[in-house]
């Protein structure tokens, strides 16, 4: 059987992503949320485990871990002293991406029936939802749709009327990226400061309070309950083999129309763009390049991209990644050095501190950018900027240094042609007459 | 956040705010709040509690409110932490002030997707209006801040000014928005451009339409 690539509305999760429908408890409901979830109660932990593992879902988070694999990592008999987390990170920051804020402000009951479902299964005692303090409106929206939730008895003691037991809690931050990384939410959630714990232990192990806990993106969560009405096989039957499923993909930038939509993983860049965003600004020879999977992860240039599968290996496959489907689309009048110079800037700004290379990196590699950015450098610098990039990247706790190195290797691989020139530019090519010197006082 | 304010701990913010107390709205939501961890975790409660002390202060002096030295120690002893574990969280979560700001705290998103779809000629709109960022105005209107991105790329560029975003802006919707506010106007949150909903490409969705006109039920296509 091919894969199926292209979607049609009959086959989308998210119904109401736009929000032209209420988000509440009713409308949910007859759009087909919360329709005897009982009975998919009753499949039981493991069979309900082993059908999110079928439909060969993976974390829609970034990193793409198999979600139900993460699911059985959980204790299966957790001690009345060390009951089961689950945290759903809706701690969205990553520069480009905005899917689960139309989830929590538009379909904020599939998330929470997908935390009874998820909670269940690995036999969580409640779920927190983690939902970034810039948030405000949509942790409105959250909020009183659990409330919802449970003056219909469908959280809370005796959920659903299963005789389970569980909470749906939801925890404001206050504005940190870095909260976004599984342990740093966790220590937030302490009531500390949001900066990551070494792993191991991971979180399975000892993780909210030092009990077991599962850390899980608002999307993967949200579409658990659809995979369970209409089965692994419908879902996996989206997208190439290894990255099945629909998926919220973001577009913003040099779009005609920047949106949110539902696709099928592994639809062509090309088709992605041309069926949702009426093309790139100026048409496709004007297309530069496009960061792929939120401000994470490397560039690609405009010939790579075109026809890449929009999935986790293809985007492998061209040197970059699927992150979050955050794509970010830039053309040819983008000042590409400024673009990633920026994010250079956002990192140094979340950085937390605590590991050197990070903390320390971030800002010397934003300062260079800056200086390459006016050509005001000397062209070995480029190689020097490379090299520190390398330093940083796999030498701290959690990702976020890797995160700040990747798009600044990505710039260097695809366009040192462009950081040449506005050098020469600035202090005349080599064998020209020298550069006028200052006196440095 | 080396280029936070330093607020010392001087006599007048201590004269001023030493006998902060919550109101009997903010003790209400104070319980709610608690009852969400586990006893003998009430730490968790840290943001929580520090983002309903500055709404409080926000409330009582008209502004977007800010986080005084006494008004953390009462957090703190709330919590029964360390004022150091608690004021250590103010500091390091950007939507704690630990400086006073304006009426309107103007918040501009500067991050790549926003700059890609013209965040420049949004600052250029404050400046325009006497904003400066990092300041106030004289008037006590405005204060303008440059932030990291705020998850609203899809309907780049943005402002969030207190509780509200205003999307897909340019120039002239900002000073609208902005001059709007001056004359104690509540200017329309969400997106400004004109047939736009929410995230839906400009010109109606490309998916979905049955959805615009009722709450359309996709189950019996399920088998088709």
């Amino acid at each position: 059987m091919t894969a199926i690539t292209s979607l049609t509305d009959k086959d989308r999760i998210f119904t109401n992503l736009y929000g032209y429908q209420s988000w509440r408890l009713d409308a949910a409901r007859a759009r087909g949320d919360w329709d005897n979830t009982k009975a998919l109660l009753e499949l039981g932990q493991d069979k309900i485990i082993d059908v999110v593992k079928a439909s060969g879902l993976r974390g829609r988070g970034g990193a793409g871990f198999p979600t139900g694999t993460k699911w059985s990592f959980m204790p299966k008999e957790p001690k009345a002293d060390r009951p089961n987390f689950l945290v759903i990170n809706a701690d969205e920051s990553e520069p480009g991406s905005c899917k689960d804020r139309e989830i929590i402000r538009h379909d904020p009951h599939k998330l929470i029936e997908g935390a009874l479902v998820a909670g269940f299964a690995m036999r969580a005692r409640a779920a927190y939802i983690y939902i970034r303090g810039e948030y405000i409106r949509e942790a409105e929206t959250l909020f009183a749709a659990v409330q919802e939730a449970y003056d219909a008895g469908l959280v809370g003691k005796n959920a659903c009327g299963t005789g389970y037991d569980f909470d749906v809690f939801v925890h404001r931050g206050a504005g940190a990226y870095i909260c976004g990384e599984e342990t740093a939410m966790l220590e937030s959630l302490e009531g500390k400061k949001g900066q990551p714990r070494l792993k191991p232990p991971f979180p399975a192990g000892a993780g909210l309070y030092g009990c077991p806990t599962t850390v899980n993106n608002v999307e993967s969560i949200a579409v658990a309950p659809t995979i369970l009405r209409r089965g692994a096989e419908w879902f996996s039957s989206f997208g190439a083999e290894n990255n099945k499923g629909t998926k919220l993909f973001q577009i913003s930038g040099h779009v005609d129309r920047p949106t949110v939509v539902e696709e099928a993983m592994s639809i062509s860049f090309r088709e992605l763009i041309e069926k949702h965003c009426g093309g790139i600004r100026g048409g496709w020879d004007n297309l530069l390049a496009v960061i792929p999977g939120g401000s994470s992860v490397p560039l690609v240039p405009a010939k790579d991209i075109i026809d890449c599968p929009m999935d986790f290996d293809g985007l492998k496959g061209v040197g970059s990644g699927l992150g979050t489907a955050a794509i970010i689309v830039m053309d040819k009048s983008t000042d590409i050095v400024r673009a990633i110079s920026r994010i250079s800037y956002f990192y140094k700004h979340e950085s937390c501190g605590q590991c050197t290379p990070c903390r320390e990196g971030t800002g010397w590699m934003w300062r260079v950018m800056e200086r390459l950015r006016t050509g005001d450098a000397d062209i070995g610098e480029i190689d020097m900027l490379q090299q520190v990039t390398k330093q940083v990247e796999g030498h701290s706790i959690c990702a976020l240094g890797d995160a700040a190195a990747w798009p600044i290797q990505g710039l260097i691989k695809h366009f040192r042609p462009e950081l040449e020139r506005r050098i020469h530019e600035r202090t005349g090519r080599p064998g020209d007459l020298a550069p006028m010197q200052e006196a440095a006082e | 956040m080396a280029d936070a304010p330093q607020i010392p701990d001087e006599a007048e913010v201590r004269a001023r705010w030493g006998a902060f107390a919550w109101s009997d709205e903010s003790r209400e939501k104070r319980n709610a709040i608690l009852a969400r961890y586990p006893a003998g975790r009430e730490q968790s409660a840290s943001i929580p509690l520090l983002d309903l002390a500055q709404r409080q202060v926000g409330a009582e002096t008209q502004t977007q409110g800010w986080l005084p030295v006494p008004v953390i120690e009462y957090v703190a002893r709330e919590i029964g932490v360390p004022y150091m574990r608690v004021y250590e969280v103010a500091t390091f979560y950007t939507m704690f002030n630990l400086a006073p700001v304006g009426r309107y705290h103007v918040q501009v998103c500067g991050t790549t997707p926003c700059m890609l779809r013209g965040s420049d000629d949004v600052l250029a709109a404050c400046k325009n209006k006497g904003l400066v960022k990092g300041k106030t105005t004289p008037d006590g209107l405005f204060t303008l801040t440059e932030v990291e991105c705020m998850g609203n790329c899809a309907s780049a560029p943005m402002v969030q000014i207190n509780d509200d975003n205003f999307e897909d802006l340019d120039y002239d919707r900002t000073v609208t928005i902005i001059e709007a506010l001056a004359r104690g106007e509540q200017p329309k949150a969400g997106t400004q451009e004109p047939g736009r909903h929410t995230v839906e490409p400009l010109g109606g969705p490309t998916s979905l339409v049955a959805m615009m006109s009722e709450n359309h039920d996709y189950r019996p296509e399920w088998g088709a």
